[in-house]
């Protein structure tokens, strides 16, 4: 089957690629566009490494076929920063060791700030299970929940 | 494999129509089968761009639900939430956030595992599902699709557009509970969804209750009404619920759970959603 | 040795001990890192693994020409591909490899001995076709009986793994060939004797399954071999130079013709020690001479790498009505997987560690079964054997009517204590640990219903074992630091905090990096919680050799004996003379040209003096009792670091480990059916702990120092997987008032076990 031409917005910029039908939405980003910050950790959605905000909804981009992406906004971590200023919840995780080997770190981000995106003071158990899907095997989830708590508890106190 | 995204009910099911055909909404079920191979489409046709399948409406006298509304939309939705309390925490339990942003009632249908979480409170509250394909649309209860575990009763070319529900009566109320190993991530072990209402003494007017993930379909309780209504929800009938769902489940044992350990759960859940159902009813 | 003083006694510390950001933080936070799978070449090909759909049968024959043929694959590889290596067993950390086995392993031979087991490889242009290619190719297999338990495995009409596999450890070797690997035996004085005083004996078995490491990113690498024989090789691994010289051995090459560069680390705990698709890329990569980058699927990573033991474990304690232990003994029969080498040597050794006994034994079987070979796990063996001995002191407290803390106080091993493997014991912190967890408030906090509390310890001796680093002295005054351990959980932070806080400069102007195999000497894996104390010893050493060159440096532009200068918060420092001079690093280096060259020093050694560390973990659970469901509540993990260089990561190895620990205890397990097909290849059913399972996990520090180490680090990472699984066993007993002896405590056990009363 020919490749499909596909074109849309990927962390504000104007893309256009091809790809094949069955290629996921995370095989074009880190194959075919080389933004390899989403991870695969699974390829069937239980790991949330893949995480990516598609139209603003944070989906698994495994489950996402490249083709639906057609007229789209996908933000991954790679639009995360903005120039050389960190997002506060990457410059908390580096601050509270909210990350150990990493590999997680790109889905967990990109859900943390959809999450403050829509809730400015979750609760602990928001946080829980608002990453539920986003598996991290090091930390034990500690310090990544303290660290999403305090950026949103800092945001409050700047407002 | 090709990817076609038509954009319309007909257009749909004319590409639906042909063999190898899938039909794609949130693709959290199908995406899973393409890459380990359990399905070997020779075309996707995503139903996303069809009128009114993405779209939550209160109509004069029901809910309409689009089939591809990704669950997040709906469980956003104050109004429906109130009115399905049951539904939404059904639906809010088909996997992590990242899968609400995309999975919908129609995949969670569609899918027919016996273990999806949003068909047990969807018969529960009396569902039917509007069903198009080439010769038109077609309504039928959500407890007709699934046949056996992925297998529908849809025909060729078929697709569901939407869902509707009754609005809410007074004194009523639904619910609907699971059991997983874990708190989030798993397919359950076993499902009960509960929707009910009282009449003015407090008494039953009305019961529907179905089981997830005991049988090769949901299973539907049979008998309930001559139980159940313009009677007390005392514990001797609760006790009563308990043992029709234990006696109802005809599960398997396999990696989730049990034959026996299926049963029991089915009872205690069927228990637990009865009286949180009750207590929405009450208030 | 004058270069590994205490420095910690010295001085007071400025850096070790804060908690400064990560050098990699911001590659990692951003996306930046690159790990295993996320680096491609030029020309490069897809390569995919044939696996074996039979638990243990005959390879018949392999046809391949038919794969071969298809348009756009490029090279195939079998066993035919692989010479066949002699058994040769080798040390590697707490575990040992044979290279017949792993030969075997990476590509079977003879016979398939697991679902999942590699058949053959191929590489192509893209992945569709590899995986088309792997359909055309035919193997006949002749299916022979299969055995997946250890009750089954062990009986003498058992299907046989190796024909060849007579018992090691026996005296004299059985006649006859079976499926026990090795029988181990540890400890000292009389037990029977001891069960004899005792005024209560109590003894159990218990039964655990195999379960996985669960490390998110899946095992990748990108092999280049060159038309000249010359490799390179990118690959997710704990040991770079371990990979180089498994992959050499594996393929007939030199050493010097392969290059190991070791990416960024998405997880290991233990599993990242050994080679599964590195052999493999090399061997399609050399056929093809075309780079070939292989990922596993995360079905391939549960079926087909190693996960740790499932285990038989019987243990048998008597006590005196005072709470002292007369004896301690217990039989350890772990599963090996396909390949003997289950970790059953370090099980056995660390099972009774903890305490101070006078007669202890621990005998430990080492059992081949159809699964996959298992692979070391976070403090391997360790985790399995204490459950059950903690499990049985715990039993002990309740019906002594005694604090499960004050009995294992009373039994503590203390420095001079003999260990059971025979050593005595430097300085531990196993009663500070104890006496920490008592005076904890969660000890004393109240519980609601249907809740309990319980507690365990654990020991884990921890390794040293070669290690090399170099330090370099830039032109301005920065320095780079080269590793040769792969950082897996911010050892490039403390590396750099033990180089700052020798040097007196600040820790940003550092830059730690691992380097590739052809930059340091050999480096032993980072694992058996090495890399800070042993890589920590090279830096340190290397620094202070470092320091050494610059006071000299300094004496030769201050025409002074070198006596004379000292080294003091980044500057060299004239002392005893009339007028205080001093020179900055920085001025140092600048002048390095003209006092002797660039200011480099390395240190290589073969670390020894590890010390043990000791834990002890509360944790309060809520039981369903009509589910059967247990839920962690609360969580306090203390434990003895010796000294936390950065306490974060300390904080976070113990909070990871505990709650590996409790997926472990709850619900975490390989499920087989009958013919041997694992049933949970994903982790919608491989259960590990998901962020709402759990609670904050609380931790306390406790730094009673190691005197091998200039700044008392013990290593930390491995023995927080220890206490979870008896500590929730036991608090899931104590809220049900019944014994539980098997785990995991997934809901459908719990409520059988409480249905059985």
């Amino acid at each position: 089957m020919a490749k499909k031409h596909v074109s849309t917005t990927i962390n504000g910029d104007e893309h256009e690629f091809l790809c094949h039908p069955q290629q996921t939405l995370l095989d074009v980003l880190r194959d075919e566009l080389d933004l390899t910050g989403s991870k695969e950790g699974c390829a069937t959605g239980d790991c949330g490494a893949c995480s990516v905000l598609l139209d603003g909804r944070l989906v698994c981009s495994c489950l996402v076929l490249g083709v639906e992406a057609q007229d789209k906004n996908v933000e991954t971590i790679e639009g995360m920063s903005s120039g050389s200023d960190l997002h506060p919840l990457q410059k908390k995780f580096i601050d509270l060791a909210a990350l150990q080997c990493g590999i997680c770190t790109p889905g967990v981000l990109v859900a943390a700030k959809a999450l403050l995106a829509r809730n400015a003071n979750p609760s602990e158990e928001e946080v829980r299970f608002w990453l539920a899907g986003n598996l991290c095997r090091c930390t034990g989830y500690d310090k990544i929940v303290r660290a999403v708590m305090e950026v949103a508890a800092e945001a409050r106190n700047t407002q | 494999m090709d990817y076609v995204a038509p954009n319309s009910a007909q257009e749909v099911s004319q590409a639906l129509s042909k063999e190898g055909a899938f039909a794609l909404a949130g693709g959290t079920d199908l995406l899973v089968k393409l890459k380990t191979r359990m399905s070997v489409p020779q075309t996707v046709v995503d139903i996303k761009n069809v009128p009114r399948i993405r779209s939550i409406e209160k109509t004069g006298d029901s809910w309409w639900i689009g089939a591809a509304t990704p669950c997040a939309e709906i469980s956003e939705h104050a109004d429906f939430a109130k009115d399905w309390p049951g539904v939404v925490e059904a639906l809010s339990l088909i996997g992590s956030t990242q899968i609400q942003g995309r999975a919908s009632l129609g995949g969670n249908l569609c899918n027919a595992s016996p273990a999806a979480d949003s068909v047990p409170a969807l018969i529960a509250a009396r569902t039917t599902c509007v069903i198009s394909g080439e010769s038109g649309e077609r309504e039928v209860p959500v407890e007709s699709i699934v046949q056996s575990p992925g297998k529908t009763s849809l025909k060729q070319g078929e697709f569901i557009v939407g869902f509707r529900l009754p609005l809410s009566a007074n004194k009523s109320g639904d619910a609907y509970l699971r059991l997983i190993p874990r708190t989030e991530m798993d397919i359950a072990v076993v499902g009960a969804g509960v929707a009910l209402s009282l009449d003015t003494s407090g008494k039953i007017a009305a019961i529907r209750i179905a089981l997830g993930a005991v049988a090769p379909t949901q299973v539907v309780l049979s008998g309930l009404e001559d139980l159940c209504v313009g009677k007390e929800p005392n514990n001797d009938l609760i006790e009563k619920l308990v043992a029709i769902a234990e006696d109802a489940c005809k599960p398997i044992d396999d990696k989730r759970g049990t034959v026996e350990y299926r049963k029991t759960i089915a009872g205690v859940l069927t228990k637990r959603a009865f009286s949180i159902a009750l207590d929405r009813a009450k208030n | 040795m004058n270069d590994m003083t205490q420095t910690h006694l010295e001085r007071e510390l400025k850096i070790v001990g804060t908690r400064p950001e990560r050098p990699d933080g911001v590659d990692k936070v951003t996306g930046r890192a690159l790990f295993g799978a996320d680096k491609s070449l030029p020309n490069m090909l897809v390569g995919r693994v044939l696996r074996s759909p039979h638990a243990h049968a005959k390879i018949i024959s392999i046809d391949t020409s038919k794969a071969e043929a298809l348009k756009g694959v490029k090279a195939v590889v079998t066993r035919e591909d692989f010479e066949d290596l002699p058994s040769e067993f080798v040390p590697n950390g707490e575990m040992v490899v044979n290279f017949k086995d792993i030969t075997r392993n990476i590509m079977a031979r003879e016979k398939v001995l697991y679902i999942g087991h590699t058949v053959a490889a191929v590489a192509a242009l893209d992945a569709e076709i590899a995986e088309k290619a792997l359909q055309l190719i035919d193997v006949q297999y002749e299916i022979l009986p299969h055995v997946l338990e250890i009750s089954e495995a062990e009986k003498p009409d058992a299907p046989l793994l190796h024909e060849d596999m007579f018992t090691i450890g026996v005296n004299p070797t059985p006649k006859n060939a079976s499926n026990i690997a090795k029988r181990v035996e540890f400890g000292f004085g009389d037990v029977e004797a001891g069960f004899k005083e005792a005024d209560l004996v109590i003894e159990r078995e218990f039964n655990t399954k195999p379960v996985h490491q669960g490390y998110i990113e899946p095992h990748a690498c990108l092999a280049s071999v060159s038309e000249d024989g010359q490799a390179e090789l990118w690959c997710s691994t704990q040991g770079p130079f371990v990979v180089r010289n498994f992959c050499t051995k594996l393929l007939g090459m030199n050493r010097s013709q392969l290059r190991v560069t070791a990416s960024e680390i998405g997880g290991g705990f233990g599993g990242k020690t050994v080679v599964y698709l590195e052999p493999l890329a090399l061997a399609l990569s050399k056929k093809s001479c075309r780079p070939v980058k292989m990922v596993m699927s995360r079905a391939e990573v549960l079926t087909s790498s190693g996960p740790t033991s499932g285990a038989n474990v019987w243990v048998k304690i008597g006590v005196k009505n005072t709470g002292e232990i007369t004896a301690g003994e217990c039989v350890l029969k772990y599963q090996a997987g396909a390949f003997q080498g289950a970790p059953v040597g370090p099980g056995a050794m660390c099972a009774f560690a903890p305490y101070d006994l006078k007669n202890v034994r621990a005998v430990g079987f080492d059992i081949v079964v159809n699964q996959p070979k298992v692979a070391a796990y976070r403090a391997p063996g360790g985790p399995i054997s204490e459950y059950g001995v903690e499990s049985v002191l715990d039993e002990i407290a309740l019906q002594l009517n005694m604090d499960p803390i004050d009995l294992r106080l009373k039994n503590a091993a203390k420095e001079g204590t003999t260990a059971p493997y025979g050593p005595k014991l430097g300085p531990i912190g196993m009663v500070e640990t104890l006496e920490a967890a008592k005076a904890h408030p969660h000890y004393s906090a109240p519980l609601g219903p249907n809740q309990a509390r319980g507690i365990a310890s654990g020991f884990w001796f921890n390794i040293g074992g070669e290690t090399s680093s170099s330090i370099t002295i830039n032109e301005d005054g920065t320095v780079g630091l080269t590793l040769g351990t792969p950082d897996i959980g911010g050892s490039r932070a403390s590396m750099a905090m033990m180089a700052s806080e020798e040097l007196g400069i600040p820790m940003n102007v550092i830059k730690p990096i691992i380097g590739d195999t052809n930059s340091l000497g050999f480096n032993f894996v980072t694992g058996g919680s090495r890399a800070t104390f042993s890589t920590g010893k090279t830096v340190v050493q290397s620094t202070r050799a470092a320091i050494d060159e610059l006071k000299k440096r300094a004496a030769l532009l201050w025409d002074v004996d070198v006596e004379q200068v000292e080294w003091a918060d980044g500057h060299a420092r004239l002392v005893g003379a009339d007028e205080p001079k001093s020179l900055s690093l920085a001025q140092l280096a600048k002048e390095a040209g003209k006092t002797g060259g660039p200011i480099v020093a390395n240190a290589s050694i073969n670390a020894t003096g590890a010390g043990p560390s000791l834990a002890t973990h509360i944790v309060d659970v809520e039981v369903d009792k009509e589910t059967g469901k247990v839920s962690v509540v609360r969580y306090t993990a203390i434990q003895d670091a010796g000294k936390a260089i950065h306490p974060s990561y300390v904080e976070g190895q113990m909070q990871g480990g505990a709650v590996q620990g409790i997926g472990w205890a709850l619900n975490e397990e390989y499920i087989f059916n009958e013919a041997g097909e694992m049933q949970n290849t994903g982790f919608l059913d491989y259960r590990v702990p998901v962020c709402s399972d759990v609670p904050m996990i609380d931790t306390v520090i406790i730094e009673v120092p190691n005197p091998n180490h200039p700044y008392g680090v013990r290593g930390v990472g491995e023995t927080p997987i220890i206490p979870p699984l008896a500590a929730i066993s036991n608090a899931v007993s104590r809220a049900t008032n019944l014994r539980f002896n098997e785990l995991p405590l997934s809901p459908p056990k719990v409520l059988s076990r409480i249905a059985k009363g």
